[in-house]
């Protein structure tokens, strides 16, 4: 059976619309994209979605209250819900550097979670 | 009095930058000053990833974008004050600030860089009847609640406006468990990008309504709902006998963004109507000699690459203005015609401009299949076929000194949308 869907790539903000094009579930054809990474996301999106997840988390004796944090690279969308709710329990002790590891393999995501600001510890 | 060859006004990506290119560019006279307790500006509170592909070629969060400038700054030794407020700035160039160690502060500027970002709009613009309970933030506001101080400012949310950061504040509040209802437009067309729209709305099954608005605020202490309408995209008014009533408890409003120039009018720096922020020739000078402006508050920016860019080149211009390198002599108008709302520059002074100049503007309208045309005067020297251009995405084109040194006695450059 041929199928095709309408995509826009959330690669970058140019948002280029795609088509892509599928036989019997296999795709024949990506149409559209401006750069390699739209095409990259196109097939990535009708096979096996996936996102970055970022929120935050707070931080103990830190100069801030909450320090920023995302998955390394994306995560499947489908496990997103899974890994936000896995974040409601942490909390991290400053100081935090930009890219320090809070949480190794994420879900059984295979993605570790990282800080993205650093955060100085307070001296009272 | 204190004396500084360069004083920044904002410690954003624009600030940031602007005080980078100046030392990189020979004058290391530099002194920043931030009213609030960090560096980085609005970037701290966009959590959210999408930012400096073009700069690093890589995917950062906000606060990892600010942080590669905040270390760059640190690194040079560029000076710079925090928790500083600047309250005033005079024709003369003298920067009046206040904070809580130094008192009044008064610095005697050889230049100034204008990088105060922009405010958003507020609900006092909007009219909305009913009372004015708690519970209506702007989006911005709510993102700041969210993620720098941790704390969830409602469960069931109606966003008015579809501006990029009402968008991501729909996926953002979504994540942490609140209910979002819709995102109401009152345009035929959404003001984010179209990325924002399938990864913050469609990903979530939130609706996107446009033609519609919020005609009506019901409760007294706190929001307990609102009436959306439907409206007609001819006049805008809401459309009689088609409100419905949507129960929330907060309304979040992302109705545009507002370049930040109190301080500007009281230097009477002149301001461009339609973009809210100076009017600058290709070197970011504002009419008064010396006064620099780039980033949100010259012009509200969807990338923060370019604000980066232009803060580089004002950055590098106010070293050559300090130096006394700049070249007035006449100037070339820059016309927005035709569907082009507004450019940045308004003005180029061939003696004085860089090899490429970028012109940045955008459309008043949608249009869709049309051409993009730069016209030297009556001679069309640009004409470029866009399938679609939108007011909520920032164009640019190139202008070629040479274009301009090659015309003696050219008097404007015209940029419009043509049909053909
Ligand atoms: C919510 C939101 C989401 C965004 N998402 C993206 C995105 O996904 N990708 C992207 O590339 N771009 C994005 N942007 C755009 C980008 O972040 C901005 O264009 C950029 O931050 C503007 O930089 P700026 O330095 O001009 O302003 P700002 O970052 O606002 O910095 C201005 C600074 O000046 C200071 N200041 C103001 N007045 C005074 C005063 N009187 N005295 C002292 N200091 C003062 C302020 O405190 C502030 O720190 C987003 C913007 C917002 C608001
Ligand atoms: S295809 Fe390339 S240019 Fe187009 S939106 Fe995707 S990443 Fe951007």
């Amino acid at each position: 059976m041929k199928e095709t869907r309408q995509l826009t790539c959330i690669s970058c903000p140019m948002g280029c619309p795609l088509t892509v094009e599928m036989e019997d579930g296999v795709i024949t054809n990506v149409l559209g994209y401006t750069c390699r990474r739209g095409e990259e996301y196109a097939r990535k999106e009708v096979t096996n979605p996936r996102r970055t997840l970022t929120s935050v988390i707070p931080v103990l004796h830190g100069e801030i209250d909450m320090v920023s944090v995302k998955t390394r690279t994306d995560i499947p969308k489908a496990m997103v819900r899974e890994c936000i709710l896995a974040l409601k329990n942490l909390e991290i002790e400053a100081p935090v550097v930009i890219g320090q590891v809070i949480v190794h393999d994420l879900c059984g995501t295979g993605v570790d979670l990282i800080a993205t600001k650093a955060v100085r510890r307070n001296n009272p | 009095m204190m004396k500084r060859d360069i004083v920044i006004i904002g410690g954003g990506p624009a600030g940031l930058a602007a005080a980078i290119s100046c030392f990189e560019n020979g004058n290391r006279d530099i002194l920043i000053l931030e009213r609030e307790t960090y560096l980085g500006g609005i970037l701290n509170q966009c959590i959210h990833n999408g930012f400096g592909l073009h700069t690093f070629k890589e995917e950062l969060t906000g606060p990892e974008y600010a942080g590669r400038y905040v270390d760059k700054v640190r690194d040079l030794g560029i000076d710079y004050r925090l928790d500083t407020m600047v309250i005033d700035i005079n024709q003369e160039k003298v920067v009046s600030a206040i904070n809580e160690k130094d008192g009044l502060l008064q610095i005697q500027a050889k230049a100034v860089i204008l990088a105060m970002g922009c405010r958003e709009r507020s609900r006092g613009a909007l009219n909305i009847p009913g009372y004015r309970p708690a519970g209506i933030f702007s989006a911005g506001t709510a993102q700041r609640y969210v993620n720098i101080e941790g704390y969830m400012p409602g469960k069931q949310v109606v966003i008015l406006g579809s501006g990029d950061i009402g968008l991501i504040m729909a996926r953002r509040m979504t994540l942490e468990g609140a209910k979002v209802k819709m995102v109401c437009e009152i345009m035929p067309y959404s003001g984010g990008l179209k990325r924002n729209i399938v990864q913050c709305l469609d990903d979530y099954g939130i609706p996107l309504k446009l033609n519609h608005t919020v005609t009506k605020i019901f409760g007294k202490e706190r929001v307990t709902g609102v009436n959306v309408s439907e409206v007609d995209p001819a006049t805008r008014m809401p459309i009689p006998g088609t409100e419905e009533y949507v129960a929330c408890d907060t309304l979040l409003l992302s109705v545009g963004l507002i370049p930040e120039n109190e301080l500007s009018r009281k230097a009477h720096v002149k301001i461009n109507p339609k973009t809210q922020g100076p009017e600058v020739d290709e070197s970011l000078s504002t009419s008064i000699p010396g006064i620099f402006a780039a980033g949100n508050v010259l012009h509200v920016h969807d990338l923060v690459d370019f604000v980066s860019q232009e803060a580089a080149l004002a950055g590098k211009f106010a070293v050559k203005y300090i130096a006394g390198l700049s070249q007035d002599g006449s100037a070339v108008a820059v016309e927005p015609q035709n569907g082009v709302r507004y450019s940045v520059p308004s003005r180029i002074h061939p003696g004085n401009a860089e090899d490429i100049t970028v012109i940045r503007f955008r459309t008043d309208n949608v249009y869709r299949d049309v051409f993009l045309s730069v016209y030297l005067d009556e001679e069309r020297v640009m004409h470029l076929k866009k399938r679609i251009l939108t007011p909520g995405e920032m164009e640019q084109v190139n202008i070629p000194k040479k274009w301009i040194t090659d015309r003696p006695g050219l008097s404007r450059i015209r940029i419009l949308v043509e049909k053909e």
